[in-house]
C-alpha cells in the first residue's frame, strides 16, 4: 500500500474520531441537559464554527503522528512532493466530495421547504459535509489503486 | 506496460534497464515526481503529462516515440468516430 493510500485512512480514521467524540461532547454538554437548544441558531452557529478549527488542528496532528510513525515503522522516506498525478487525484476527489455536499444542501434546504425543524437542516448539512470528506478521501485510495 | 488493450504503453521499464538498471526512485527524482507516479506509469495505471513524457525521454536520451507508444486500434474515441461515420453512411 502506497503512503498516500495509508495517508487518506488515516485521515478517514481521523474524521470520524473527531466527529464522534465533538458530536458526544455537544450531546453531552448541551443538547442533553436542553434538547429545545437543538432549535436555537446560535447554538448551531457556535457548534459549526468550533467544529471547523477543532478539525483542523486535530487532523493536522493526526497527520503528523503519522508521518512519524510511519517513517518510524517503515524506514521509509515520506514523498516531500506534490507531482501531477496527486494533483489530479485531488482534484478528482474534490469534485465527487463537492457533488455529495451539494446533494446534501440541497437536502437540507428542502427540509426546511417541508417544514421540518432548523435542526433537521442543520444535521442534514453537517451529515453531508462529514460524508463528503469521507468519499473524498474514498475515492482518493480507488483512484490511487485502480489508476487515473 | 499496461495490458494488450491500453491505448498508450511504455518501454520505462526496459529503458531504465539499460540505463544501468536505474530503479523507479532514481527516475522519480530526477524527473520530479513520486517512485508511485512512476509505478503507476509503468503499470499503465496513469497517463503522464506531455511535459512530464518529455522529460522521462530526455533522462534516458531517447525520442519520446521509443518511450511511449500509441495504440489507436484500442482508443475508445475512435472507435465511437468510426462508428458514427459508419452508421451516417
Amino acid at each position: 500500500m502506497g503512503h498516500q493510500e495509508k495517508q487518506s485512512i488515516v485521515s478517514i480514521i481521523g474524521s470520524v474520531l473527531i466527529i464522534g467524540f465533538y458530536t458526544l461532547y455537544v450531546y453531552k454538554n448541551h443538547v442533553a441537559g436542553d434538547p429545545e437548544i437543538l432549535n436555537d441558531f446560535r447554538f448551531w452557529g457556535k457548534s459549526f464554527l468550533w467544529l471547523i478549527p477543532i478539525g483542523i488542528v486535530v487532523q493536522i496532528v493526526i497527520l503528523i503522528l503519522f508521518a512519524i510513525g510511519n517513517t518510524i515503522v517503515t524506514q521509509e522516506k515520506m514523498p516531500d512532493i506534490t507531482d501531477e498525478r496527486d494533483k489530479l487525484i485531488e482534484l478528482k476527489s474534490i469534485r465527487i466530495s463537492h457533488w455529495i455536499f451539494v446533494v446534501g444542501f440541497m437536502l437540507s434546504m428542502g427540509s426546511l421547504a417541508f417544514g421540518m425543524k432548523p435542526s433537521v437542516m442543520f444535521i442534514t448539512l453537517l451529515s453531508s459535509g462529514f460524508i463528503a470528506s469521507l468519499a473524498s478521501e474514498v475515492a482518493k485510495i480507488i483512484y490511487y489503486r485502480k489508476g487515473v | 506496460m499496461g495490458s494488450d488493450n491500453t491505448i498508450i504503453t511504455n518501454n520505462i521499464r526496459k529503458l531504465r534497464f539499460f540505463a544501468d538498471e536505474m530503479t523507479q526512485q532514481e527516475l522519480a527524482d530526477k524527473t520530479g515526481v513520486t517512485r508511485q507516479t512512476i509505478m503507476a506509469i509503468e503499470n499503465g495505471k496513469y497517463f503522464p503529462s506531455l511535459e512530464l513524457a518529455f522529460r522521462i525521454a530526455n533522462i534516458f536520451k531517447v525520442a519520446l516515440s521509443e518511450v511511449f507508444s500509441y495504440n489507436a486500434d484500442n482508443d475508445p474515441v475512435l472507435k465511437k468516430i468510426n462508428q458514427t461515420k459508419t452508421s451516417a453512411k
